[in-house]
């Protein structure tokens, strides 16, 4: 028994059969059953039927492209309209998309029934040979590759051949190198801290209004931006949209006013002002801005993987994949409007390496 | 039968040659000769008798393949207005809703795409319903290779190539998704933003590079993008052609039938047959792209909005092939992060999606070395198993599905919450027990199913099918004749081998005094899992056992009547299959 064999059933090739007892004892494989011709190999009407089926089909094909063209250019691309089961829609795409599928449908379904009613149905069998060479051409490629090896003297010194690998190893260096290295800067502290600093104004987003504390109700919930990245941004000095991009991807907040009565943590009330308290939008666990706030509760859920955290207990985790609470800002009253007191004492978002 | 239709290509060949009026031999016509003398094509030509066995699961690559091509197609156009660039700008195109708005110039041209350029939309549509496709194709392709076998030897390599075409296709179909840059695909990246920095050591170089900054920066559509219309399609079709060289190299496996052997393959040829029906299928496959891109709007990236980060919809979701991946995410609890010397740990993000994507298919991969191991069958196989022959490898299959549908199903938790109005934290955790229930109980199901299905087949050959003719025998009793199966019906029941564990086959070895020699870790574990996989078997009929459920049978019912039942049958058999033909 050799690596290289075909798996035929009768011969006693089989690793997991018991031998002689069982290949004698097998059933004869009856061969391909004779050919039972198709109507239209024997009656003149159906071939002629099937002939006149498929090209039915080919020409409805060809009229649906030239409907096609036709529509492109006739009707109006902003015709709108209402379907059944569908709803309203744009027509223009309906009719460019129907004809589109009638035109190749019907070259499909035609080029199949041909095939399957007048071209010929009989089966025919080929053989197969082992993937493997015999032994005569594995020898002579066995001669072909020590040759190659010797000629270039590979085997009798090491040290080339240590080189060759050596240098064709390296050789990558000098590509991936900038290429990897270019793609970046390195992440520093970047992670680290967001604006937020103290005396920063809250700006509502994406009105960029401040915030007066005694405009607030009860239990409602309020999307914060840092002072200057958030409503009218034009000015002199204004940041630019990459940079409030990255502003909104860090430095957004929930502003929520509780009733102080309901906090269960003093550090989260020292961090607030009577009850409104002021926390990282972005989520622990993968980055999401965790949106819904759920009144009754005062439970906050990301919409991503639906990580909850709980508003009244400085928000903890209680359910889901993330682990750490989302980080509270701490926020005072200046001039009368909230803002700052300090950035955020740890890192926001999603956990990290360096994170510690 | 006198005169011949015309039809009848096959019929009429063979009987009308002599008479035939164009019998002068066929000559190349000029083109094909201008390329001999150049290429030497003509003797390329043999390609086209190629055979093909014909199997509607054999369709399953081809979608595939054709989905593909569509998506080729379809995504050249696109990037004729496609902008890559996180750029600022305020939309003023068509769309009123969102005239005005500040956004990037990426989701500003997918705007234009779906609503200033004519048919633009559609080409949107047909590109991401083939994208769909695509990888549903693959993933019914790839179930139809493992559940038959068609991975064994000699075709190992191609299967590797496979897993790895089906891991491009899904890198491939995010990228793409990703490219608008709407609401819905800007925090799929901020996902990814976000697993990728959980990477132990690695993780923020990792973001900083691929992100070229902070998120989002301005870098990530622009190499998606490139990635997406150059890189990913260099190699995925530059894989799938090795992958498609490889199916002709080897020639199509077969499904087991009489005449259909491990040495040969029975099917039709190339041209014409296979040339009509395969071309014949990509039109199809097109047509019902298209009119599915018609009628069923995909990804309207209009109603989700421009990315913002402080912005997310609720029930935000990836395109279904990644569902396993977040579903994972979503299912992991929080409390296996810690921290450790100072460093933070994250396996709840990194399991999920860092490891769980390159693990899943490096099991894939390995599974045809694995199989081969433990079966210790070096030999080539063209012809494939019935999954029920191979009861423990088909109910891997089935409890692999089963984590796959219990990770997907996990994505939709918020969904099927509301929908069904239970908490959403029940399911959840429903969930997370069913992530490790349901394999096992998949597995036994179905192994249980096979063995049964092993049976029924056993029966079938051994005691035919009931004729539904009522006999009376001599003493009055009463009973249904049996007719036997055809040679022809009963060879695909009848044809496979018995698999045996090991303990049986391979004599073990013993010392010089009887005693067995002690072995190693790996000779154990493969002795244990060869015993998994065959120690419960139904074994093939053989026709001893025919011959003695026969005589079996004789004797019980009565003597002589069973033999006559069976001539009857056989001539009605044949008198309908001559009326057949006259029609
Ligand atoms: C072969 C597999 C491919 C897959 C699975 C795929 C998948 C996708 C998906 C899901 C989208 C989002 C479409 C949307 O809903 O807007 C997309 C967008 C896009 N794809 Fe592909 N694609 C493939 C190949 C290609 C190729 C070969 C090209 C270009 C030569 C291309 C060019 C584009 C462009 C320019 C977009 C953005 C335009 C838009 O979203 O409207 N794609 N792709
Ligand atoms: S990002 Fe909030 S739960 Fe995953």
């Amino acid at each position: 028994m050799t690596d290289d064999q075909l798996a035929v059933p009768e011969p006693h090739s089989t690793p997991a059969s018991t031998g002689d007892a069982d290949t004698i004892d097998r059933f004869q494989d009856p061969g391909l059953p004779a050919h039972r011709p198709r109507r239209a190999d024997v009656d003149e009407k159906a071939a002629k039927r099937a002939e006149h089926q498929v090209s039915f089909m080919f020409t409805l094909s060809i009229l649906a492209s030239l409907a096609f063209a036709i529509c492109y250019f006739a009707v109006d691309p902003n015709l709108r309209g209402r379907l059944i089961i569908i709803g309203p829609m744009n027509l223009y795409h309906l009719i460019l998309g129907l004809t589109m599928a009638a035109s190749l449908l019907f070259i499909g379904l035609g080029a199949v029934h041909w095939a399957k009613t007048l071209m010929p149905d009989t089966e025919v069998a080929e053989e197969r040979h082992l993937q493997a060479s015999d032994q005569a051409a594995r020898d002579e490629a066995a001669g072909i590759l020590s040759q190659g090896f010797r000629d270039s003297q590979l085997d009798r010194r090491p040290v080339l051949l240590a080189l060759t690998g050596g240098a064709l190893a390296l050789f990558a260096i000098p590509v991936a190198l900038p290429t990897i290295f270019g793609l970046g800067p390195l992440p520093g502290d970047a992670l680290e801290t967001t604006v937020w600093k103290r005396g920063m104004r809250l700006m509502i987003d994406p009105s960029g209004t401040p915030i007066r504390p005694e405009h607030l109700t009860q239990g409602s919930v309020i999307h914060v931006m840092p002072e200057g990245f958030v409503g009218d941004t034009h000015g002199e000095d204004a940041p630019s949209a990459l940079e409030i991009m990255e502003v909104k991807a860090t430095a957004s907040v929930l502003l929520v006013k509780l009733n102080p009565g309901d906090i269960q943590s003093q550090k989260q009330l020292d961090w607030g002002v009577d009850g409104i308290v002021a926390y990282s939008k972005i989520c622990t666990h993968v980055g999401c801005p965790v949106a819904l706030y759920e009144r009754q509760t005062h439970h906050l859920l990301c919409p991503c993987h639906q990580s909850t955290f709980d508003m009244t207990d400085d928000c903890k985790v209680i359910f889901g994949p993330a682990k750490r609470p989302l980080p509270q800002l701490p926020i005072m009253v200046e001039n009368g409007y909230l803002v700052a007191a300090d950035g955020f004492a740890e890192p926001v978002g999603p956990s990290y390496w360096e994170r510690g | 039968m006198t005169t011949i239709p015309q039809g009848a290509g096959s019929v009429r060949d063979r009987s009308t040659t002599e008479t035939s009026t164009d019998d002068a031999k066929p000559s190349l016509p000029p083109p094909v000769v201008w390329a001999d003398e150049r290429l030497g094509v003509a003797k390329g030509m043999g390609l086209f008798k190629k055979v093909f066995p014909d199997h509607w699961s054999f369709l399953l690559g081809e979608i595939a393949m054709y989905s593909m091509i569509i998506c080729l197609i379809t995504g050249t156009f696109l990037t004729f207005w496609f902008v890559p660039s996180m750029a600022h700008v305020v939309y003023d195109g068509s769309y009123v809703p969102l005239k005005g708005v500040g956004m990037s110039e990426a989701y500003a041209s997918t705007l234009d795409i779906s609503f200033d350029i004519k048919g633009g939309l559609l080409i949107r549509q047909l590109h991401h319903w083939a994208a769909l496709l695509f990888i549903v194709g693959i993933a019914l392709h790839v179930a139809r290779v493992f559940f038959t076998g068609a991975f064994r030897k000699p075709r190992e390599l191609n299967w590797v190539i496979g897993t790895v075409l089906s891991l491009l296709a899904i890198i491939e179909g995010f990228a793409g998704y990703s490219l608008p840059d709407d609401l819905l695909s800007g925090t799929g990246i901020r996902a990814m933003n976000g697993f990728m920095s959980s990477a132990p050591v690695i993780g923020t170089y990792l973001t900083f590079f691929v992100f070229g900054g902070e998120f989002p920066g301005e870098s990530i559509i622009p190499r998606l993008y490139i990635a997406h219309v150059l890189l990913l399609p260099a190699l995925l079709v530059g894989l799938f052609a090795v992958h498609i060289f490889l199916v002709f190299w080897h020639k199509h496996t077969q499904y087991p039938g009489p005449g259909r052997t491990n040495n040969n393959v029975v099917g039709f040829p190339l041209l014409p047959v296979y040339t009509a029906k395969a071309g014949g299928f990509f039109f199809i496959v097109f047509g019902l792209t298209a009119l599915i891109s018609a009628t069923v709007t995909i990804n309207a990236v209009w109603a989700y909005g421009p990315y913002d980060p402080a912005q997310v919809t609720a029930g935000s979701q990836p395109d279904f092939y990644m569902w396993f991946s977040d579903g994972a995410l979503r299912l992991l609890p929080g409390f296996m992060e810690f921290e450790l010397w100072g460093f933070t740990f994250s396996p709840q993000i990194f399991l999920g999606s860092l490891v769980l994507l390159p693990l899943v298919w490096i099991i894939l991969g390995a599974y045809p070395f694995i199989e081969q191991w433990v079966t210790g069958d070096k030999r080539e196989h063209h012809l494939l198993d019935r999954p029920r022959n191979a009861p423990v490898r088909t109910a891997i299959g089935t409890a692999g599905i089963s984590m796959y549908l219990v990770l997907a199903l996990a994505t939709i938790n918020d969904i099927i919450a509301i929908k069904l109005h239970l908490s959403i934290n029940d399911i959840t955790v429903a969930l997370r027990v069913l992530f490790f229930l349901a394999p096992v109980v998949a597995f036994m199901v179905t192994k249980r199913l096979c063995l049964s299905l092993q049976r029924a087949d056993r029966e079938l050959v051994l005691h035919g099918t009931e004729s539904g003719r009522i006999q009376r025998t001599a003493d009055g009793r009463f009973y249904e004749v049996h007719e036997d199966l055809s040679e022809y019906d009963r060879w695909p029941l009848v044809q496979h081998e018995p698999m045996r564990p090991l303990s049986v086959t391979e004599e073990s070895e013993t010392d010089e005094y009887g005693v067995d020699r002690p072995r190693g870790i790996a000779y154990k574990a493969r002795r244990a899992l060869s015993e998994f996989y065959f120690k419960d078997r139904v074994e093939p009929v053989t026709p001893a056992e025919v011959a003695a459920a026969h005589h079996h049978g004789e004797a019980e019912a009565l003597p002589g009547g069973h033999a006559e039942a069976l001539e009857e049958s056989h001539a009605e058999e044949h008198a309908s299959l001559r009326s057949d033909d006259r029609h």
